[in-house]
């Protein structure tokens, strides 16, 4: 009995992604703490005020950005992958839409359709 | 605005004076691209207007630099040839932001080339023709795509007497942060506005030209570069019939 339920435990926290090897990272397999946004207090507003507006900081940006050219705006997606995309064990960087990653991790359990990365990069840019 | 973004616009300006002050000879291209520029944060307006001034007697049979160098500043190598498709096909169908014209005058036979791209109208049938405004002419004179809007109808496509556009066929796995680009959507050159909006005062395609067949500036500036060659050099728009008023202007074809 207390196997059956080690097992599922085991298949339920891996369908989580909460698996890790002890010691060994898969490649392409997001390594917690590497993001930028791990090691800050806060995002660009508070935390409460992002999770419920940050589409509309972007929306608003977005139109800034490609009617008026105006860049480097404190709010933009840019800003958003750069900071919050993870990176693998090699230091490749894992895609915010990839599953349980930052964007999609969310968006997958809200079922909301997360329609950015289908045009925009989802790792950082070259620099 | 911070201190230091302010000191990095003003350093910039500086250099950009100086900079346009050193030119003497027309047809010497400007390639100030100061790296620490900051990012544009007011709006553009229509004192500036984008342009460029293409010598087609400079632009060399068999050359390719200026649409390679495109490509890869926009990321359109790195869209791919959907699997089991027609070479040929997808050679006419790939997005290009230049292409490669050549002309034969059948009389004398000189053959003239000429890379041609969007020609960023002041009157441009695009945006004339656009069903939902995602066609549209930035202030500055840019002529862009908002793929925020746009449906893909391509009614701009046939509307574009320069065959200009492009149209994204598939989803692309891979694309650059500065050129965003995805399924059903129509795109077309828009003079590296990534650059012009950082700081930057030159092309991919001006830089990648070892003719120095383009030279690219403001329109509205007297003593840019462009503005000068425009007034010492002959030239003309192409489809001038039409009255667009193109930002791109063609000399010696």
């Amino acid at each position: 009995m207390i196997r059956i339920r080690s097992i599922m435990l085991f298949l339920a926290s891996a369908v989580l992604g909460l698996v890790v090897g002890p010691g060994t990272v898969l490649a392409g397999e997001a390594v917690e703490g590497t993001a930028k946004a791990d090691k800050l207090e806060q995002c660009v507003e508070p935390t409460a005020v992002m999770r419920r507006n940050h589409f509309t900081f972007i929306k608003h940006q977005r139109d800034l950005t490609v009617r008026q050219g105006i860049r480097g705006s404190k709010h933009s997606l840019a800003g958003c992958v750069d900071c919050h995309a993870r990176k693998d064990a090699s230091g490749k960087a894992v895609p915010v839409d990839a599953p349980g990653q930052f964007c999609a991790g969310c968006h997958e359990y809200v079922a909301a359709s997360l329609d950015c990365f289908s045009c925009h990069s989802a790792v950082p840019g070259e620099k | 605005m911070s201190s230091t973004e302010q000191q990095g616009r003003r350093g910039f300006l500086k250099k950009a004076a100086t900079a346009a002050a050193a030119v003497v000879a027309p047809g010497v291209v400007l390639h100030a691209l100061p790296a620490t520029a900051a990012p544009r944060t007011e709006a553009v307006n229509a004192k500036v207007r984008w342009g460029m001034l293409i010598d087609a007697n400079k632009c060399a049979d068999g050359c390719n630099d200026c649409v390679t160098a495109c490509d890869k500043e926009n990321g359109l190598d790195l869209v791919d040839m959907p699997e089991g498709a027609d070479e040929a096909h997808w050679e006419r169908q790939r997005p290009r932001w230049i292409r490669q014209v050549k002309l034969k005058d059948n009389l004398s036979g000189k053959i003239t080339n000429l890379p041609m791209m969007c020609q960023h109208c002041e009157k441009p049938p695009c945006v004339d023709v656009c069903p939902t405004g995602a066609s549209f002419r930035r202030a500055d004179g840019i002529v862009m795509v908002d793929r925020h809007i746009c449906i893909g109808c391509r009614y701009c496509m046939m509307a574009c007497p320069y065959k200009a556009r492009s149209f994204i066929h598939a989803e692309v796995a891979e694309k650059l942060t500065h050129t965003p680009r995805g399924k059903g959507c129509v795109e077309s050159c828009n003079l590296c506005v990534h650059r012009l909006d950082n700081g930057g005062r030159s092309t991919a395609c001006q830089d990648a030209c070892k003719h120095q067949a383009i030279v690219f500036g403001d329109l509205n500036d007297p003593d840019s570069a462009v503005s000068q060659a425009l007034k010492k050099y002959p030239s003309v728009q192409i489809r001038a019939d039409l009255k667009l008023n193109t930002g791109v202007r063609y000399s010696n074809i």
